[in-house]
């Protein structure tokens, strides 16, 4: 699996740096795919319901009604119908990319599962809603779709008359077939917009509006391209002839022209294994969970920040249990927790200074402690010998510390770089453990744990409880977010922010530590 | 990267997006049929006779029914296959034995069968066997159509109508 993902994330990883580029990270629409599928999914609801208005169901009139839509009044309904079918494209073009990328970074194994699989019915409502809307058109392609889809559904043992003898001739339709499908076409983009809503729940603020310029400019784009190249009709369906060559969607018939050469039940069988196996996916092979986070409730002051900052919602906060005299404290749900590490970072007691021999704090995760980081952070800077010394914090997601590491430049690797309270930052510079920190993660805008450098820009730079202290000077700090293949410009990045430290004032080297040296900090 | 430079990539990757949604979105055609064949439709939905036949229900056994299911005859549910064929131009073209429906067999059989045709002038036969008789057909038929290219001709059984009739 991983020979297959590997070049999929280099290739979505150099993309998404030239996307970086043009677009900034904030607003890269590989950031934004969800978001953007949310968007189009408004598109086609808001033009849709326009459609829907000029709509005609008579058997003789639908055609002429969309016509009317389309050429009387290019300028509105024509617009409309454009819009409709680009944005429903695109969010089918979102969906496989989102889906892709998902797969390719590994983020539908563990207890993101459940993101996965709900998506996968998505992706059946998706093409069943596409579908549906095609047949309402009821030209030659809608007529191709109609004979061969109802085919393919009549190839099922429970359906009773061939649903396709409903198009054998002409005099086969009536009135009512068109406000079944009518009614059809907008149930179920409704279920999936209710399972778009439970494919979120187990994400806490998911992105579900990209950035306003994106929006803006991905509407422009559709606008530009309904009045210069608006979605037409092919010629009215007529069933007495066989249709011949037909303009296929490729977005959403891709896989039309299969039924002309594989029989309705092998493409069943297909369908069926494609579907299953896509919905296996995040157990094969089962992932080797980190442990869950643990709260210690000695520690633990019940304020929240765990809860805020948890990208899973994994976290909740309860009733006080053990009498002490907080409201609240929290707990973990070990089958939602990643073991990321943010909420660590997120905790007060999460202080490095504090003179205590075994390092605690309200709420820790087993694999990547608290006590361990600060033993690797002490052991990185033993290694620095020549100056000016530069110790990187990183994320296993991201470039591998190893590849960076030399006589001057050492590297700390977390689970996540949202696992780093603000503080070691503090700790590492006044205590002279190093000349400078460097902090890089996986790009910008694309994180593994999803908000885990978005907290880390906001804390450090005093945004976001808890706060970088004021007194760290800022120019002996750098960030860079890398994805995993930029080992090379990152050296680099490091080699430039060494340089600068030179021009600065020698920081004092480290002190052997001696217990006096540690301070205890209040939170 | 620059202001311009960078509103200059964001354009140019819109631009990408729309050529790729404006073409995909109906092209390249996809040939379903090819213009010089006609094709015709062979559907019908047909029960066939009851397996065994029905017997008569002596008058203890009717009075044994509860009143409003009371019903003079006594017939197995399950319903004999039916066997259909077709010859174009003389020449066997179609044979298939089409077993009721349902659990208990004993819905319609159900046909719908599609066969390319090169237009032009020919000759159909067609017979159906809907009982429990060996030999033979219980409906016979036969048609001479004149196809057009991508014509649908539609063939439909109606035992009412006295049995195969084109649509």
């Amino acid at each position: 699996m991983q020979s297959i993902k590997r070049p999929l994330r280099l290739a979505f990883a150099v993309t998404e740096r030239v996307f970086d580029r043009a677009f900034g990270p904030a607003w890269n629409p590989l950031h934004n795919l969800g978001a953007l599928g949310f968007f189009y999914y408004w598109i086609v609801a808001v033009s849709g319901i326009y459609l829907y208005i000029g709509f005609d169901t008579g058997v003789e009139r639908v055609y002429a009604s969309i016509e009317r839509l389309t050429h009387a009044q290019w300028y509105l309904g024509g617009v409309m119908r454009s819009l409709h079918r680009y944005a429903s494209d695109a969010l089918v073009a979102m969906a496989l990319l989102h889906l892709l990328r998902e797969f390719s970074f590994d983020r539908m194994r563990g207890v993101r599962w459940f993101s996965w699989l709900t998506g996968v019915p998505i992706l059946w409502l998706v093409y069943a809603s596409g579908v549906s809307g095609y047949w309402l058109v009821w030209d030659e392609l809608a007529q191709y779709i109609a004979l061969t889809t109802s085919e393919w559904l009549d190839a099922l043992p429970f359906f009773g008359e061939p649903i396709a003898r409903n198009f054998l001739a002409p005099n086969s339709l009536d009135d009512r077939f068109f406000t079944l499908l009518i009614f059809m076409h907008i149930a179920i983009p409704l279920i999936l917009l209710f399972i778009l809503w439970v494919h979120l729940q187990r994400l806490s603020k998911p992105r579900i509006n990209p950035p306003r310029g994106l929006a803006i400019g991905t509407l422009a784009m559709m606008l530009a391209l309904s009045l210069v190249h608006p979605a037409v009709s092919q010629p009215p369906a007529d069933l007495a002839k066989v249709p011949g060559d037909v303009g296929l969607d490729w977005f959403y018939l891709a896989a039309y022209p299969l039924f002309d050469h594989l029989s309705y039940a092998w493409v069943w069988g297909l369908a069926g294994v494609l579907t299953v196996g896509l919905a296996a996916l995040p157990w094969l092979p089962p992932l080797r969970r980190p442990r869950a986070a643990v709260v210690d409730l000695e520690h633990c002051n019940g304020c929240g920040r765990c809860v805020q900052d948890c990208p899973y919602a994994a976290v909740a906060m309860v009733p006080r249990s053990d009498g002490q005299p907080f409201a609240q404290q929290a707990v973990v749900d070990a089958a939602l927790c990643v073991g990321c590490g943010i909420c660590m970072a997120a905790c007060p007691p999460s202080m490095p200074f504090r003179r205590i021999a075994e390092l605690a704090t309200g709420i820790d995760v087993p694999d990547a402690s608290l006590n361990d980081l600060r033993e690797r952070t002490h052991a990185a800077a033993e290694r620095l010998s020549v100056s000016p010394r530069v110790l990187v914090f990183g994320c296993d997601c991201s470039v591998d510390m190893a590849a960076l590491a030399n006589e001057s430049v050492a590297g700390v690797s977390l689970p996540c770089i949202g696992a780093l309270p603000p503080s070691f930052v503090d700790y590492v510079l006044s205590r002279g453990l190093a000349d400078g920190v460097f902090l890089t993660g996986g790009s910008e805008g694309a994180c593994v744990n999803r908000l885990g450098i978005q907290w880390t820009e906001l804390r450090m730079d005093g945004e976001r409880d808890p706060r970088l202290r004021d007194r760290v000077p800022r120019e002996r700090m750098a960030r860079r977010w890398a994805a995993r293949h930029e080992a090379t410009s990152l050296a680099g990045e490091i080699a430039a922010f060494r340089a600068q430290l030179a021009t600065l004032p020698a920081i004092r080297p480290p002190a052997p530590a001696q217990p006096a040296d540690i301070r205890e900090t209040v939170a | 990267m620059t202001g311009v430079f960078r509103y200059a990539g964001q354009a140019l990757a819109y631009l990408g997006f729309a050529l790729l949604l404006g073409y995909f979105a109906s092209a390249p055609a996809y040939t379903y049929r090819p213009a010089d064949r006609a094709e015709v439709k062979l559907s019908f939905s047909h029960g066939g006779e009851r397996k065994g036949g029905c017997r008569p229900l002596t008058p203890a056994e009717i009075a044994k029914l509860p009143p409003n299911m009371r019903r003079s005859q006594a017939c197995p549910r399950e319903r004999v296959p039916l066997v259909i064929e077709m010859d174009v131009g003389g020449q066997l073209a179609h044979r298939e034995v089409l077993p009721p429906s349902g659990l208990s067999g004993d819905g319609p059989s159900r046909a719908y069968r599609r066969f390319q045709l090169p237009p032009g002038e020919h000759r159909l036969a067609l017979r159906l066997r809907d009982s429990e008789r060996r030999d033979g057909f219980d409906y016979e038929s036969s048609f001479t159509v004149a196809l057009r290219p991508r014509q649908n001709l539609v063939i439909d059984f109606r035992a009412e109508a006295g049995g195969f009739v084109i649509r």
